[in-house]
């Protein structure tokens, strides 16, 4: 990974000398074990500060919605596929952008991390695909595989599908034999046991609103949620009205999401906000064939109507 | 000041019989972690916890509260007459709230129980409430309460303090609300008052020294408030925020609130509910104006409120107890810790 930060930093660097970009948006060392921070760059001195680890899963496409300067901006695939997502909803410009493509073998997971230990965690650093951590009184050194994020296990999109450089090789697709067993192991359910998923799944949601906030998706000026003339949502622990949130949210991101999994990571409370998700997602891509984010001259099925719909009900 | 030994093997059944009298509430684990609860039926207080994502402010001030109820069926003689919701204000216990939490719920009662206004709710439930605090033996890295004045093992805002002994808990009987309780749990082994406040000394100062994180407040008094309103480094230190809720929801001293009217059929309630300064519906005007409609000010004003606004109003340091539920939460890591220091060593530049 010290390699990865290397030419990152060489390249942002560059870039703000050249005066090519604005500034440059990455991710910084945090200041607290597995904690990273994005970053902005205006002087290739600050562009020194840049890093790349295991713990860049925040997306900072997130970052890009509607700026006007020139942006260099450092993105792993899933940051690509919403920068696409975000040229197609015309939130950035192409051409505003130069894209530092990281090919990236999946970020890990604190939770996962965290479930290692009866106590807080002090130190982390990363041997190459493993993991060392401390607390006050362990030591584990923890293989990166056992540890990575449910959405990177899965991911089939590890290299940055639209870049202007590359930070690294690019890096073997995974090949998953069935991308969406977690969907499945749902849509099995009965309609008890769904509901039941569902409502323990939310039952320690405190509405902080870390999930849309930390999702590139959800830039609507006006959050359904933060209507107040007249109000649409309540705005206490009411179940009818987290549900609304969440159910609601979830359908807006559908065939939009990337599953860059920064709703999760983002939760304080650690939900698993992409079972939500997932499902649509599922959905866009049996139906339609449909991968959000990979190809910014393809208009989304959800936003497009083709005289050639195989439906009838909509000719 | 009383001391009372008590036999690990004898803590469920006492707090078993403190049942009888009191609500508890305490740490327990489910698969989201750690969370301050109420304890039904035979739940005991993890007393192994290490962290919790929420702290106990809660317990007082619930993220949302029925306040006023009325009724809109006109065929009732009350209808449309706001009456105060029915709350159960019978003794109710927290145990194992950590120290600093305890002192955070002081902090929170400077802006509900003051002379001129007294917060019926806050007021009513904190009186209700015994605190049986748990020190804190090995403090995390997240932990920086030496340095907000009070510590893993102060003793301030508590009845009972704890300490873990391993084979059992030794307990420092604070007050006479903390006294009642042990009585309820017929905690009666008296230890000898001087070698246990020895003890705790002891396990306070071994504790103290586990704690690397420390934070400097010492000149953010003498700084005037529009020094650091305007001072240039905001911008920094809001790039990377969402604007989600998160540090002021496990703020054990956030105490901001939203007031809904909510109605179901015939029924009415008036709510009070959580807010956060973080939101840009916080401060929206029915006009549509905003006076803090961008992040950066919304950033500015919770640091500024924590550290320089609150210390301007009562004197009694900073808003912060030094948890580091905010740092170790925040999606995107804004420290406190971090802009701590930056406000109180900014040296404003002619």
């Amino acid at each position: 990974m010290d390699y990865y930060t290397e030419k990152i930093r060489e390249l942002s660097a560059a870039l703000l000398k050249d005066e090519k970009v604005d500034l440059v948006i990455g991710f910084k060392q945090g200041t607290i074990p597995m904690a990273t921070s994005p970053h902005v760059a205006r002087t290739p001195e600050q562009a020194q500060q840049f890093i790349w680890n295991n713990n860049c899963s925040i997306n900072l496409t997130n970052y890009l919605t509607n700026r006007k300067e020139k942006i260099g901006i450092i993105a792993k695939g899933c940051d690509c596929r919403n920068i696409v997502t975000h040229i197609i909803e015309n939130k950035i410009n192409r051409e505003q952008l130069h894209i530092i493509g990281v090919p990236c073998k999946g970020m890990i997971d604190k939770t996962k991390v965290a479930s290692f230990f009866n106590e807080e965690i002090t130190s982390y650093s990363e041997i190459d695909e493993s993991i060392v951590i401390k607390t006050l009184s362990d030591e584990k050194n923890i293989a990166k595989k056992d540890i990575l994020k449910a959405n990177c296990m899965t991911c089939l999109h590890r290299n940055p599908v639209i870049y202007d450089d590359l930070a690294a090789d690019l890096v073997e697709e995974q090949e998953i034999e069935d991308q969406f067993a977690d969907v499945r192991k749902i849509e099995e359910m009965t309609a008890d046991e769904k509901w039941n998923h569902f409502e323990n799944l939310l039952k320690n949601c405190i509405r902080c609103y870390a999930c849309r906030n930390a999702c590139p998706l959800c830039y609507c000026p006006t959050c359904f949620v933060d209507e107040s003339g007249p109000q649409w949502v309540g705005k206490g622990q009411d179940a009818t009205d987290v549900r609304t949130f969440h159910y609601l949210r979830a359908y807006h991101c559908a065939g939009r999401c990337t599953d860059c999994g920064a709703c999760v990571e983002a939760c304080p409370m650690d939900i698993n906000v992409r079972d939500f998700t997932r499902k649509l997602n599922k959905d866009s891509f049996e139906m339609f064939g449909w991968e959000a984010g990979l190809d910014q001259n393809k208009r989304p099925p959800l936003d497009v109507y083709s005289p050639d719909d195989p439906d009838d009900f909509i000719k | 000041m009383k001391f009372i030994t008590i036999d690990k093997k004898d803590w469920a059944k006492g707090i078993e019989k403190s049942r009888k009298t009191y609500q508890l509430f305490g740490p327990v684990k489910d698969e989201n972690g750690f969370l301050i609860k109420s304890l039904e039926h035979d739940i005991l207080p993890d007393m192994d916890y290490y962290d919790s994502v929420m702290s106990a402010k809660s317990i007082l001030f619930p993220q949302t509260e029925k306040m006023l109820c009325a009724t809109l069926d006109e065929s009732k003689k009350d209808h449309h007459i706001m009456k105060k919701a029915e709350i159960d204000y019978s003794p109710r216990a927290v145990v194992g709230i950590r120290p600093y939490d305890a002192k955070a719920i002081m902090l929170v009662n400077l802006n509900f129980d003051t002379d001129e206004y007294r917060d019926p709710y806050w007021c009513d439930a904190y009186e209700a409430t015994t605190f049986v605090g748990l020190g804190i033996n090995k403090p995390g890295p997240f932990d920086f309460s030496t340095s907000t004045g009070t510590g893993p093992f102060g003793e301030e805002g508590l009845d009972v303090l704890l300490a873990d002994l391993d084979d059992k808990y030794l307990a420092k009987v604070l007050t006479n609300k903390g006294e009642v309780f042990m009585n309820a749990c017929e905690f009666k082994t008296q230890a000898d008052e001087k070698e246990s406040q020895a003890l705790f000394d002891i396990l306070r100062k071994e504790a103290e020294k586990n704690i690397a994180s420390h934070i400097d407040t010492a000149k953010l008094k003498e700084k005037t408030i529009l020094e650091l309103h305007e001072a240039p480094f905001w911008d920094d230190i809001a790039f990377s925020c969402i604007n989600c809720g998160t540090c002021t929801y496990v703020c054990p001293t956030c105490w901001c609130f939203d007031i809904q009217d909510e109605v179901k059929q015939k029924d009415s309630v008036r709510l009070r509910i959580w807010d956060t300064c973080m939101s840009s519906l916080f401060t929206r005007h029915a006009t549509g104006h905003n006076p803090r409609e961008t992040k950066v000010q919304r950033v500015r004003q919770r640091f500024m409120h924590k550290l320089k606004y609150f210390l301007d109003k009562y004197d009694q340091g900073i808003m912060c107890v030094g948890c580091g539920r905010c740092v170790k939460s925040c999606p995107v890591n804004i420290d406190i810790r971090e802009v701590c220091t930056t406000m109180n060593s900014y040296e404003k530049q002619d």
